[in-house]
């Protein structure tokens, strides 16, 4: 390794003449999102809770012999997506945004200049991209296990996905933004455990279809809207239930986000 | 400007102005107000009364324009943990539309070993250095050092004072905070000592230890000297080894001094002639009792 420092008196003059110019919004929109996004992939606990722990829970429940009629693939697809997109948006970004704060990474970056919302647009890219890659590998393997959706039903859904991508990333925002980055860590995998365990019993104790008053929770509502939703109907209260989450989350995350730990 | 946080007053009625173009190093002990009065400056904290002008803009009301011009090296640094020295350079690189090269910096400062390494695993001296790549990257008017070199070894502290230096003979004017005073000193234009929130001290750092009339000759031998041996009025022993002349310096009292310490095979290995150094001017200002 070299680690030397280079002696007195090396700078031509002229070197630090100032001459600031930030760069167009546009491109530090860009810079900042390919910085989270290759952070966000980057991280191996990350592409295990958001890619090969979904994965897994697709092909195993598909191939469960347990199966029944109520619990096809038609059910099983919905609620892996929503595991896949409570883990990346939530607890991801959760522990994500909890230990930017801790290590000053927020700060860092407005100490740069740039604006707070091209940080939270690079943070938007991020799980975008996350989400994007979850839809490919999720929806390939689906595709192969046999489930089939028409494709008015496969855009319906994605426009429920992005719903619930939106919730989960907004309540994953509140946490990491409030909160130390020890309590994140402990709270945000119970949390998800919690979330991920109430959206299997409900389908395979009652079935996505019925869920009732299960409903109200965020990963019951988003796999259900997306059963409803492959099929070509509107899930109305499944919709309602997502917005309002994403409501009340970005409200607080507005009011006690805090860029420093 | 005032700066409350509950009962505390961190900032109590400060004020201070930096001409373009100089070093103005705020001194200091720990808790006095140093980073309080920077980061309003920055924009990341509101006073609680009074009004800040950076580069004639207000940063409480448009603190992005402020920082679109100057560079900010925050205290103990600051990164996403993962990120690798390259990677954030190239990071903060993308924000400017003519910044430095990030592969000069990292040759300049000494980061070449480690362009690989995420930020957690870095040493403090290596953040530190790199969160001074990230202040100077932009080519800003005017910067914010908090504690540049604390952390930093004798080497790397040298190269950080040259770098400064450089950073004020292109134009760049520099404000640092640091509670080392032969940082303030080797640097500084003009150093401000603050206190408690509070502008105790200010000048040129001539003016701060120019003496108050109590003009001395004080040195150190390796061996005891005869005192009563030396031609030289009022010559007294502090302590072992350790002798005072409480007149002013001649070049003949010198004179006489080292002879006479010749005669009797002493050898002087420290000499100090009339200077108060910042050190007792700050402990006289701010007082010998250890903060809490």
């Amino acid at each position: 390794m070299t680690d030397t420092l280079h002696t007195r008196g090396r700078f031509t003059p002229g070197t630090f003449r100032p001459a600031p110019k930030r760069a167009s919004a546009s491109a530090m929109i860009a810079a900042q999102g390919k910085a989270e996004t290759v952070l966000f992939l980057r991280h191996g606990e990350q592409q295990l809770l958001s890619v090969i722990i979904p994965l897994a829970a697709l092909i195993l429940t598909a191939r469960m012999p347990v199966i029944s009629e109520q619990t096809s693939l038609a059910q099983l697809f919905p609620m892996v997506l929503a595991i896949a997109t409570s883990s990346s948006g939530f607890t991801g970004q959760a522990i994500a945004v909890a230990f930017d704060r801790r290590y000053g990474a927020l700060k860092r970056t407005g100490a740069s200049g740039v604006p707070t919302s091209t940080i939270i647009f690079g943070k938007v890219i991020a799980v975008a991209a996350m989400a994007a890659l979850q839809i490919l590998l999720l929806g390939a393997v689906a595709l192969l296990l046999g489930w089939r959706a028409s494709p008015g039903g496969v855009v319906l859904g994605l426009v429920i996905l992005l719903i619930g991508i939106t919730t989960f990333t907004a309540l994953g925002m509140l946490m990491g933004g409030t909160m130390s980055s020890e309590m994140v860590l402990a709270l945000a995998n119970l949390i998800w455990f919690l979330l991920v365990g109430a959206v299997g019993w409900v389908m395979f104790a009652h079935g996505l279809d019925n869920a009732g008053w299960y409903t109200a929770i965020p990963t019951v509502a988003l796999a259900a809207g997306l059963t409803d939703a492959f099929t070509g109907v509107i899930p109305w209260v499944e919709i309602a239930v997502l917005a309002g989450w994403a409501a009340i989350a970005s409200a607080l995350a507005v009011k006690w986000f805090r860029f420093e730990a | 400007m005032v700066k409350t946080f509950g009962a505390t007053t961190a900032v109590d009625g400060l004020s201070l102005t930096a001409r373009r173009g100089e070093i103005l190093a705020l001194l200091g002990p720990n808790g006095a107000g140093k980073t309080t009065t920077i980061e309003m400056c920055e924009g990341f904290q509101r006073p609680t009364a009074g009004t800040i002008r950076v580069l004639g803009i207000d940063p409480v009301t448009r603190p992005e324009d402020v920082r679109a011009r100057i560079g900010i090296m925050l205290q103990g640094g600051g990164s996403y943990s993962g990120i690798r020295v390259g990677e954030m350079l190239t990071l903060a690189a993308a924000y400017n539309d003519n910044p430095h090269d990030p592969e000069w910096l990292i040759d300049v400062l000494g980061l070449d070993g480690v362009r690989r390494t995420t930020w957690r695993r870095l040493s403090g001296g290596q953040q530190q250095r790199l969160s001074l790549a990230l202040a100077i990257i932009g080519r800003p008017e005017l910067v914010f050092l908090d504690e540049p070199t604390a952390g930093l070894d004798a080497q790397s502290r040298l190269a950080v004072w040259d770098l400064v230096e450089a950073l004020r003979r292109d134009g760049v004017t520099v404000i640092l905070t640091t509670h080392l005073m032969d940082e303030a000193e080797a640097l500084a234009d003009r150093i401000v000592i603050i206190d408690k929130g509070r502008v105790v001290a200010a000048g040129t750092p001539a003016e701060l230890t120019a003496g108050d009339g109590a003009s001395a000759v004080s040195f150190d031998t390796d061996t005891p000297l005869d005192t009563a041996a030396v031609p030289v009025d009022g010559l007294e022993a502090v302590r072992p080894l350790t002798y005072r002349i409480p007149t002013a310096a001649t070049p003949e009292l010198l004179a006489t001094l080292t002879t006479a310490a010749a005669e009797q095979g002493v050898l002087i290995r420290r000499l100090d002639v009339d200077h108060r150094n910042l050190e007792e001017v700050f402990l006289d200002i701010t007082g010998r009792n250890l903060r809490s």
